[in-house]
């Protein structure tokens, strides 16, 4: 139900994977939302990368709680952190205390793989090392490109940016270093001319 | 020879003009009367005496004026010139590369005073005059990729090579066919040109990405691309676009051969000695379709090729809109007879 097929798109778009069980001498497991059904499956699969594991949840803000589900799966350390923002800091020491031989598995929305990912380059790891699913909402970071500013949880497009109120047409092109999929003015030809919104994927 | 380097802007009152010697040697792209992707690469020798392909860096009479509007466009937003920690060397590779060659090449322009690692550089053009120690950032007002593409025409794009792909982690890009090189810095070549449409199902990016990995040194390549802009503007950048795009309507049939330029850009791609990376230059030439179609050839030609374009293609390209105006303009100027082979004028 909260699996969604992608369809294809350009080779800056992301593709995501499902999370499978792997050898490691660790496991960083990162999810938001929905993303915790992923986890779930994997620890079924392999109960016992449980006692191995770090989990960092966030759930949804709409509810729909697995932090109880996730927590009794036993991961030797489990936090929940209310934003992305909240728990970057710990995602980025977890990085940097981590060994050699460390798993890495993200799951959930685009934005939290997006970020999550681009930490976890950035602190060296390579992406052989870091699994990815997709699961829930498929709402999207957008940078506008005119104003550099971010926009979280973008269903729609056009939008207006949150940052300078330009109307953003959504790009599939993708920056993993941004972590965000680019948005340009859809009205710079004929100002005022803006097109019906419509979802992401309508 | 002696260059008399144009007084001129390329935004707001858009006084760049193009001398008849600067019209002969423009560098037309379309060897045929039809266009369609493909490599198209091709050594980097030199060409035609005078032709824009005799030197390793063309220096033209926009020189002066262009690098102004680098700077003023720099000033705006300093991230148009941006450069991975990692590609620092790279950044003096290609400094050497633009000195050497144009102290070589441009002997009255340029001079490149060399004692070890100690250089003296001298841009007369500029009224440039540098001393600093090779390889010693500190030594430089600024970056040495910043520093020496203060001072050449065309955008630089620094490309590392690993895993088997091409990363553009460096680059300076004020005169760009609508590309951010603040959000495609850090991809590899299938990202990067991941927009472009056709070309992918063509085989033209992974052809093309096997040639350059083999890219030696000495050996560089270059090849054109072309695209058509309204008004002679430099920076069709994606982030100045919500405030250039609206020029796009203000072309009328009584101004569509002033307003409307054909852009070309000269594409070529050197192996640098140290870091292995690839300096990408790409040179922007502008012409208005008035001054192009005073060589025949070319005024039939690009009529034929504009027409009969795909659409994907004018729509990519970015004058889908304003194409049935610009082939009715060129048609005054094609008679149907046949053109010659090549690019050249007859």
């Amino acid at each position: 139900m909260s699996r969604f097929q992608f369809p294809p798109s350009i080779r800056s778009r992301p593709v995501y994977g499902t999370l499978e069980p792997r050898r490691g001498t660790a496991h960083l497991m990162v999810a938001d939302a929905e993303g915790a059904e992923a986890l779930l499956d994997l620890a079924r699969a392999a109960p016992e990368m449980m006692a191995k594991a770090h989990v960092l949840y966030i759930p949804a803000a709409e509810g729909n709680d697995l932090a109880d589900r996730l927590r009794a799966t036993g991961p030797a350390q489990f936090y929940v952190g209310p934003s992305y923002a909240a728990s970057v800091s710990r995602l980025r020491k977890a990085l940097a205390d981590a060994h050699m031989g460390l798993q890495i598995y993200l799951a959930g929305t685009e934005g939290l793989i997006g970020q999550a990912m681009q930490e976890a380059m950035s602190a060296g790891y390579p992406a052989s090392a870091i699994q990815t699913e997709h699961r829930g909402s498929v709402a999207r970071r957008v940078q506008c490109v005119h104003c550099k500013g971010v926009t979280e949880n973008v269903s729609v497009t056009p939008f207006v940016c949150s940052h300078c109120g330009l109307n953003l047409f959504v790009r599939d092109h993708y920056s993993r270093r941004i972590a965000a999929f680019q948005g340009v003015c859809v009205d710079a030809e004929d100002p005022g001319d803006v097109p019906a919104q419509e979802g992401l994927y309508q | 020879m002696t260059i008399q380097f144009n007084d001129e802007t390329f935004h707001d009152d858009y006084t760049f003009r193009n001398s008849d010697w600067a019209i002969q040697r423009f560098p037309f792209p379309f060897h045929e009367d039809s266009y369609m992707y493909s490599v198209n690469l091709e050594p980097h020798l030199s060409l035609r005496p005078g032709s824009v392909y005799e030197k390793t860096f063309d220096v033209d009479e926009h020189y002066v004026a262009e690098m102004k509007d680098r700077a003023r466009v720099l000033a705006e937003d300093p991230l148009r010139c941006q450069s991975l920690p990692h590609m620092t060397l790279a950044g003096w590779d290609l400094l050497e590369l633009i000195m050497v060659s144009k102290a070589r090449e441009y002997p009255d322009l340029f001079e490149l005073h060399r004692d070890g690692d100690r250089w003296h550089w001298i841009n007369k053009p500029l009224g440039i005059e540098q001393k600093f120690v090779f390889l010693d950032e500190t030594t430089l007002p600024c970056g040495p990729l910043e520093y020496i593409t203060r001072q050449a025409q065309g955008d630089y794009a620094l490309l590392d090579q690993r895993d088997d792909n091409l990363w553009m982690d460096a680059g300076m890009v004020t005169t760009q066919a609508d590309w951010s090189l603040d959000f495609d810095i850090g991809m590899n070549f299938f990202e990067w040109h991941a927009p472009v449409p056709m070309a992918s199902e063509l085989g033209v990016f992974q052809r093309a990405l096997k040639f350059l990995l083999n890219l030696q040194q000495g050996a560089p390549v270059r090849r054109l691309n072309w695209t058509m802009t309204v008004n002679p503007l430099l920076d069709t950048s994606p982030e100045n676009y919500h405030k250039w795009g609206v020029q796009k309507t203000a072309l009328t049939p009584e101004n569509v051969g002033s307003k409307q330029h054909l852009r070309v850009e000269l594409q070529t791609l050197f192996r640098l000695p140290r870091s292995n990376a690839l300096a990408f230059p790409i040179r922007c030439y502008l012409i208005r379709l008035e001054d192009l179609v005073t060589v025949p050839k070319w005024g039939r030609r690009l009529h034929r090729v504009l027409r009969d374009l795909p659409e994907e293609l004018a729509t990519y390209k970015g004058f889908i809109r304003n194409r049935p105006m610009i082939v009715e303009y060129l048609s005054q100027f094609d008679d149907g007879t046949p053109t010659s082979p090549g690019v050249f004028p007859d």
